[in-house]
């Protein structure tokens, strides 16, 4: 039966406000007031702070100044070690990044203009909390010192490789960094995080989770199946959502359709959400210590949106150009989190230009050094582990299969040698 | 050996996890309806009282959600052990089983690893239609990584649920169904024995610690014709089938399909030169095949007939079809005829 007084129904697809040859706008993003969010007692009950996610906590304002109850008022010495972690960050990225235009590795992946979320998160929390990270947070690693020669053996994939050459460029794991092993399927380790953090109130230990996952990932079960389970055993951890506008190409218009905050997930599952400026140093770390402050008091799980940017393509594989205005960037309305933290420094009066410059060229210098100790065995293809370590792992002990398949492997490279002589 | 009891498989399971519990605080216990409730086929009653909430304790609906956590707590050091209600319903944590718990150690060069071992019962012949009665072992035996285990009586089942729990790799334990309350020898019409009445030596079950070791096949009948390779409820459908077709089979119970023992199967076919295999499974892509590939490879010059496959027939599992397509004795009883006559 025909209602043809109906209209015919038309499918909706979300679209970005702007894209290529497009005037870039960002009128969507409310940036507030820095200082102007009141920060909850970590006790607070989520049905009183459910105004949070729509709010944006910031704390350096426009004239460079540290303000607000979110202020972890740090002292200048901890501010400049976020600095350098950060700009040591973006350094080795550049550096990286070429090298893989040099054919050096098979991957890269820059966390630029994000910086701020994984250094101060780093410097934050404590050890022996662990953190479950995606691949665009190598300044946790950074800010605790990771040797650079190490992590360029790892993106080289040669015989120093710390993970024996078993998985990709930058999927790292470094235990005794509290760095949990990064795979390539994306929502996964959102839902680890709350089972670890499960096992440690479990074991009554005091350690407590930390866990990522993009805007594009909120899609995925496992976003759902973590949040479910976070809140249902007030599992000790500190969730996070890393909004850095774009999965790939698509547009964060997808996985919050209508510029919902994905911090207001979190009032479905009966936490709370708070929504906070990732390019602020102060602000990550003012919200993290809040965060970390409710898991270690059995308050539970908070999540944390960082509202943030991609500054540049999603690996060494994408061109952003191609679908969004190539200025876009630069009109990020919540600036550069290194400028913004070194303007802060300056208006401290602990740091100057001089200062500055005389750090760029020092870390560029100790990249430039691990990269050439890392060359010196080896990039992609020139060097690589033992064949032995391709057959370790796969179980705690090798069945006879992998035995025989290591033999036969071997075997052939042994008469192919023979042939050869 | 230590003090014994009559049990079903149901109790010789709970046992297993009991024993555990008791030894090793890190292990816990958690999945849907087994805290309180102890289970839709009790097989955690009585842990949450004996052991405490935090112990074991009910998950919400989320088979992803219950094995992530579980990895989680694995990488943290816990031995936990989750059940997913029915292996139908494991498949929302497929992403999770094969891409994470048996890669994790893999790809974090061995610095992180999951020992979990997940439960779930599996296979037909109770009227479970396409949704209560799927065999999917296959799926994790393709995965490099993983361990599948599959008892097919309460005295391997503690010993192997024990030597699972305490093992550092992931496991896929299955538990057939069919066998919780007794044996089943494919014959549907016939009056259900419980394991206590069942005169088998297999329901003797010690009471406190033992392990059945992992990849460790069990010869459960010597004979001389034809090697019959099979697990789970099929061990038994095996027997009655070598009874029904008056051949001297020898019956190799695999108990592990990851680990295999490849030594049990191949020194079998050797001595008897043919080889049956039977799985509840359907057919194509079955592990049946991969058991066969490995029987023509090793054994190919004692082979004196085909190697044949009895199984489940292509198709979701059809509810009021069940016993035209469950693989039974009169079906395996056909194969290992045909196995002996070959010229």
């Amino acid at each position: 039966m025909t209602k043809s007084n109906l209209p015919r129904l038309q499918l909706h697809i979300p679209e970005p406000p702007s894209r290529p040859g497009e005037e870039v706008t960002f009128a969507h993003v409310n940036r507030g007031e820095a200082g102007a969010v009141s920060r909850p007692d970590i006790a607070v009950h989520e049905s009183e702070v459910r105004d949070l996610p729509y709010k944006l906590i910031r704390v350096l304002d426009d004239d460079n100044q540290a303000v607000g109850e979110w202020d972890p008022k740090l002292a200048p010495e901890t501010l400049i070690k976020g600095l350098r972690a950060m700009m040591l960050t973006r350094t080795f990225d550049d550096r990286l990044f070429r090298a893989h235009r040099q054919g050096k590795t098979s991957f890269y992946m820059k966390s630029t203009g994000e910086e701020a979320i994984a250094a101060a998160q780093s410097m934050a929390l404590d050890k022996g909390d662990m953190f479950f990270p995606t691949y665009r947070a190598m300044a946790w690693l950074h800010a605790r010192n990771y040797p650079l020669t190490t992590l360029c053996n790892q993106i080289f994939s040669n015989a120093e490789d710390p993970l024996a050459g078993k998985q990709l460029p930058i999927l790292l794991s470094a235990r005794d960094y509290d760095f949990y092993s990064i795979s390539g399927n994306l929502g996964v380790r959102f839902v680890h995080a709350v089972g670890w953090a499960m096992a440690s109130a479990y074991k009554n230990d005091t350690k407590i989770s930390l866990a990522y996952v993009g805007d594009g990932t909120t899609a995925e079960g496992d976003f759902h199946e973590a949040m479910t389970f976070a809140a249902a055993y007030r599992a000790p951890t500190i969730l996070c959502v890393t909004n850095n506008q774009y999965a790939i190409s698509s547009f964060a218009g997808f996985a919050a359709p209508e510029r919902l905050p994905f911090a207001a997930k979190a009032l479905a599952y009966g936490f709370p959400g708070i929504k906070v400026d990732g390019n602020d140093f102060l602000a990550v770390w003012g919200a993290t210590q809040w965060a970390a402050e409710r898991a270690r008091t059995n308050n539970g799980p908070t999540l944390i949106e960082f509202y943030t940017y991609r500054a540049e393509g999603h690996s060494t594989s994408d061109d952003p150009s191609a679908y969004r205005p190539k200025d876009e960037a630069a009109h990020w309305p919540l600036g550069d989190p290194v400028e913004r933290l070194k303007d802060h420094l300056i208006a401290l009066g602990a740091w100057d230009e001089e200062k500055h410059a005389a750090l760029e060229a020092e870390l560029k210098d100790k990249v430039k050094v691990a990269v050439k100790e890392a060359e010196a065995i080896g990039t992609l293809g020139q060097s690589k582990p033992p064949i032995e370590e391709m057959f370790e792992d796969v179980f705690a002990e090798k069945d006879w299969r992998l035995k025989e398949q290591l033999r036969e492997l071997k075997a052939r490279r042994a008469r192919r040698e023979g042939e050869g002589a | 050996m230590s003090e014994t009891k009559r049990m079903n498989m149901i109790q010789a399971l709970n046992s297993a996890l009991d024993v555990t519990m008791e030894r090793d605080p890190d292990v816990l216990v958690f999945g849907e309806d087994v805290g309180y409730f102890g289970g839709v086929f009790r097989v955690t009653e009585g842990l949450q009282k004996k052991h405490g909430l935090t112990r074991c304790f009910d998950a919400p609906l989320t088979e992803g959600g219950i094995i992530g956590a579980a990895i989680g707590m694995g990488a943290y050091g816990l031995r936990p052990v989750p059940e997913i209600q029915f292996a139908d319903y494991i498949l929302p944590a497929y992403d999770q089983l094969v891409s994470e718990a048996a890669r994790l150690r893999y790809r974090s060069n061995g610095e992180f690893c999951a020992p979990v071992t997940v439960r779930t019962p599996y296979g037909g012949g109770i009227f479970g239609g396409q949704t209560h009665s799927q065999s999917p072992e296959a799926l994790f035996a393709h995965v490099t990584g993983l361990k599948t285990v599959i008892p097919s009586n309460p005295y391997d089942a503690k010993g192997l649920l024990i030597a699972s729990i305490e093992c550092d790799d992931p496991v896929i334990f299955l538990e057939p169904k069919r066998l919780y309350n007794g044996p089943f020898y494919g014959r549907p019409d016939e009056e259900l024995k419980t394991w206590d009445k069942s005169g088998l030596a297999t329901a003797e079950v010690p009471l406190g610690h033992y392990e059945v070791p992992l990849g460790r096949a069990a010869l459960t009948r010597e004979g001389s014709e034809v090697t019959v390779l099979a697990y789970g409820t099929m061990v038994h459908v095996a027997l009655a089938g070598i009874e029904e077709s008056g051949v001297d089979a020898e019956l190799i119970d695999l108990r592990s399909i990851v680990p295999l023992d490849i030594d049990a199967i191949t020194a079998s076919v050797r001595k008897t030169g043919r080889c049956v295999i039977l799985h509840e499974a359907t057919r194509f892509g079955g592990f049946g095949g991969e058991l066969s590939a490995l029987v023509q490879e090793r054994c190919f010059d004692h082979l004196r007939a085909p190697i044949e496959r009895v199984a489940g027939y292509d198709m979701p599992y059809p509810h009021a079809f069940e016993w035209d397509y469950f693989p039974g004795p009169i079906r395996l009883a056909e194969a290992l005829l045909t196995a002996v006559e070959y010229r």
